[in-house]
């Protein structure tokens, strides 16, 4: 299939021009594309959900966690999805909704990325990165409408001024920069709620991997779409980082001690740390 | 004859005449060699250029090199580039080889030779470094179509067979970077009349690896400082530091981009 006739390559790969893979996708291959599905109209599919993702800026960076669970109506779909993906060295995406779709689209979206910077020979500037990201999910609206819609959250390290920064998006493609805090899922009303209390601006890393992940205990304390940590499979929130070194997960080593102790300060104390 | 008449020209006669065009198109231009080291597969091109560059990455363990006409390799680069994205898309990324690459570039250069106007003046090499070295593949692609599968090195480009001489006489398996760095700056800046070389600075070369240990993209521009301790006789350094990029080994850059396996120590990727 990425040959044409006589195994040479088609005339349109070698037109110069874009640097899109997504331009060149849906020109080559549309039925490869997320929304290149045909769905009948008014009918409604039942697929997993992909649940809550928070996301908070520290000084020099921003840290990106999200639950493990994704849900089909009343069960349980998947107990250790990821939902939180390296993007590019500077960057992450979260996503939250319709659990293929969103996963398709990310994979699409990485490969937009890595294509642009071997076809350029240059990193995109992070605001050309959130708005690829945004018109990938504007071309998704049709699907939206018919209940299979992707929310992601966007972040990444801005080298020009040194900070983390965070982009959020609605169905329709609108991309919004969001200021120290933001979070997106079924349980991100529980999950901002307690972001907005727990966030510092001048905390430390650490600090902000574990606002995370309170603020993800309390999404899954009130929302029974969000995963709580599974104590007993040892199955932890996804943590990414991304600051001056490029894009990270943290190992699950270094998660189990910050959900050990929040687990054991919420003894007898519900609301958890304030 | 009469005026307007067409001539006859025998087949052997265009398809000796195209070659002769293009093959002097090639020469004309600087060289590149592309040769074998330990822990990988080195690009040393003569180029002052910093932007317009003739070797380039194609895929996580395929780089590309060319000789000749920039817009016309820039073209089969960016073809290129499209054909290995599009497969790793929509197969997997283990599915994009050198071989299938190479065999499109050959369909593509034989088909461009017979039937336009004017055949590329391009000579291009496809390489892919394996786990090991003995499963490098390095093809060698013709103006007209031809490839060769090389092992150990290539030359293109002007002064291109003297730098193969070269190669053939000092060229070894398991030279350290820095031998194989010295060895391809030393012929490149040979002057093809027998005159004395030219002491050639980092500063006009183009030195590119495919770094057999690097975990997923394993292109790697060398520039500045440690090329300049890469190229000096007396400095240790004999091959690029791991992290020295500035990406650490947990890195985005190394991970695969299947989402579903992109940490390194879930999936049983090497390190």
């Amino acid at each position: 299939m990425t040959t044409g006739a006589n195994g040479r390559l088609p005339t349109a790969y070698l037109v110069p021009g874009s640097s899109s893979f997504t331009e060149f996708l849906s020109a080559q291959a549309p039925a490869l594309l997320p929304s290149g599905r045909a769905l009948p109209p008014g009918a409604a599919v039942d697929a997993p959900h992909g649940t809550t993702i928070v996301t908070l800026t520290y000084p020099g960076g921003v840290v990106m966690a999200g639950d493990r669970r994704a849900t089909m109506g009343n069960l349980i779909a998947n107990r250790d999805m990821e939902k939180v993906f390296a993007t590019d060295e500077y960057s992450l995406v979260g996503i939250a909704g319709t659990a293929g779709l969103a996963i398709e689209l990310v994979r699409l979206f990485q490969v937009e990325l890595e294509h642009y910077e071997k076809i350029e020979g240059t990193l995109m500037s992070l605001e050309g990165k959130a708005n690829r990201l945004a018109s990938m999910i504007r071309g998704n609206l049709g699907m939206a409408m018919q209940g299979l819609s992707v929310v992601p959250v966007f972040a990444g390290f801005d080298a020009g001024t040194g900070i983390g920064r965070i982009f959020s998006y609605d169905v329709t493609g609108g991309c919004y920069e969001e200021h120290d805090h933001h979070s997106v899922g079924s349980g991100s009303l529980f999950a901002r709620g307690s972001l907005k209390k727990l966030h510092r601006r001048g905390g430390t890393l650490d600090d902000a991997v574990r606002t995370a992940v309170e603020a993800l205990y309390d999404a899954a304390d009130d929302d029974s779409a969000t995963g709580g940590p599974d104590v007993g499979r040892r199955i932890w929130p996804t943590i990414g980082i991304v600051d001056d070194d490029g894009a990270r997960f943290v190992p699950d080593d270094e998660i189990a001690p910050v959900v050990d102790a929040i687990l054991a300060a919420r003894v007898d104390n519900p609301g958890g740390a304030r | 004859m009469t005026a307007g008449m067409p001539f006859y020209v025998s087949p052997e006669q265009l398809m000796k005449d195209r070659a002769d065009f293009a093959r002097k198109g090639i020469a004309r231009g600087r060289s590149v060699v592309v040769l074998a080291y330990d822990n990988g597969i080195a690009f040393v091109a003569e180029n002052p250029s910093r932007a317009l560059h003739k070797v380039s990455e194609i895929y996580d363990r395929i780089a590309f090199a060319a000789v000749g006409k920039y817009n016309e390799f820039e073209n089969l680069r960016v073809a290129g580039v499209r054909y290995a994205d599009l497969r790793g898309y929509s197969y997997d990324r283990s599915d994009v080889t050198a071989r299938g690459l190479a065999n499109a570039y050959a369909q593509t250069l034989g088909a461009v030779f017979t039937q336009e106007s004017k055949p590329y003046e391009v000579e291009i090499v496809v390489a892919e470094v394996g786990t090991t070295p003995d499963t490098d593949q390095v093809y060698r692609l013709t103006y007209d179509g031809s490839v060769a599968d090389e092992h150990g090195f290539v030359a293109m480009g002007g002064g291109a067979e003297q730098i193969e001489t070269g190669l053939k006489e000092q060229w070894r398996e398991g030279l350290h970077l820095s031998e194989a760095l010295a060895l391809a700056v030393d012929l490149v800046g040979a002057d093809p009349a027998g005159g004395p070389n030219r002491e050639l600075t980092p500063a006009q070369l183009e030195v590119a690896v495919l770094d057999r240990d690097r975990p997923r993209r394993t292109f790697r521009r060398i520039t500045g400082p440690l090329l300049e301790r890469l190229l000096s006789s007396d400095d240790p350094t004999r091959d690029a530091p791991p992290a020295d990029d500035g990406a650490d080994d947990h890195s985005a850059r190394d991970a695969t981009t299947n989402p579903q396996t992109q940490r390194p120590d879930q999936d049983g990727q090497p390190e």
